[in-house]
């Protein structure tokens, strides 16, 4: 475990890592074209980034999350999934569906084992 | 601030306190917890949540720390998490900036701070019905309210994690994962998004198993990379 100046300077790291986009668009802003095939290539890279580190919470969590069974976190996304489509896309119902069904499934079986 | 200025700038506070304020809320109520459980100090979520401002990179830098992943590689993710921040300032500031007179540079850089997918989406639409000038107070009144509601309720799920009986907290620690899987897959209509989250999951899935540590950068690699080339094919062919 690293102790927590290094993770602050991780932390200052990360943030510049990520202020370094926003502070090139609005310095290049003008100058380049967001449709051009490069953008479109680190969209999906991103979009990609994002689905796996989800994937990866949702299958392999560490933590708390570990303790749940892995067939309710995946029950509990469809779950969510579906009410959200029910709702007419609403994301308040999805989450509230998900979560309220996780929180039972784990009462089940916390009751039977 | 001009009385215009003002009146724009209560209409972006107004404007964001409600769904955008809400739904924002819900994905940092979940940050919160999961920071919480992770060992965060309240200095340190608050911290990430307005140095980074972005959900996906702070829940990647919490994910590969947890991992013990090395330092370049997790600033690496972080950073590529974070790329659409370019196109989107890149769009977003010009309709700001052309035609003001009297805002420096500094102001601008400073405001592509407060830039997220939430104000920028908002704020490409509402613009188009405004000038210049109300445009900027719009922004920093709708982004004022975006990132003080994310704070306040990333700290409201810090301190729940610990007050509530251990079921709510799985619910509580499930709640971040879920908003972003219903907004990934719930949002997902076009053949290359589709692609994108199927091969960045099986990536990622697949290299957690060899290598942990590179698993999200991976990912992002081999699924965007496959995403793009399928798109570009059916680009062609259309």
């Amino acid at each position: 475990m690293r102790d927590t100046t290094d993770l602050w300077l991780l932390l200052s790291a990360c943030a510049a890592a990520t202020y370094l986009w926003r502070g090139l668009g609005v310095l290049l802003s003008g100058r380049l074209n967001p449709q051009s095939a490069m953008f479109e290539w680190v969209s999906c890279v991103a979009y990609a980034l994002v689905a796996g580190l989800i994937a990866r919470i949702i299958v392999a969590p560490s933590g708390l999350l570990a303790q749940t069974a892995l067939t309710d976190r995946l029950l509990a996304c469809g779950v969510a999934l579906l009410a959200y489509h029910l709702a007419r896309r609403n994301m308040f119902v999805g989450l509230v569906c998900g979560v309220a069904f996780f929180i039972g499934a784990a009462y089940v079986r916390g009751a039977i084992v | 601030m001009t009385a215009d200025g003002a009146r724009a700038f209560r209409t972006g506070v107004r404007e964001a306190l409600g769904v955008p304020a809400a739904v924002l809320g819900a994905g940092f109520l979940g940050y919160g917890s999961l920071a919480a459980d992770a060992g965060y100090s309240i200095w340190m979520t608050l911290a990430a949540t307005f140095a980074i401002w972005a959900l996906p990179g702070q829940l990647v830098l919490m994910e590969m720390q947890a991992g013990g992943a090395a330092v370049a590689t997790t600033v690496l993710a972080v950073s590529l998490s974070a790329v659409r921040f370019f196109p989107m300032t890149l769009t977003l500031l010009p309709l700001m900036r052309d035609g003001s007179r009297g805002r420096r540079l500094w102001q601008f850089l400073l405001a592509a701070q407060l830039v997220s997918m939430t104000t920028w989406a908002v704020a490409m639409r509402r613009f188009e019905d405004m000038d210049v000038e109300s445009r900027w107070h719009y922004f920093l009144g709708f982004s004022a309210i975006c990132m003080g509601s994310a704070a306040l309720f990333a700290l409201i799920g810090q301190l729940l994690l610990v007050a509530l009986p251990p079921l709510a907290r799985f619910g509580l620690a499930l709640l971040t994962p879920l908003y972003f899987f219903v907004t990934l897959v719930g949002e997902a209509r076009t053949r290359a998004s589709i692609t994108a989250l199927a091969c960045g999951a099986a990536t990622a899935l697949g290299l957690h198993a060899v290598a942990p540590g590179w698993s999200l950068l991976g990912a992002g690699f081999i699924g965007g990379t496959a995403a793009w080339l399928l798109q570009r094919r059916h680009a062609r062919h259309d």
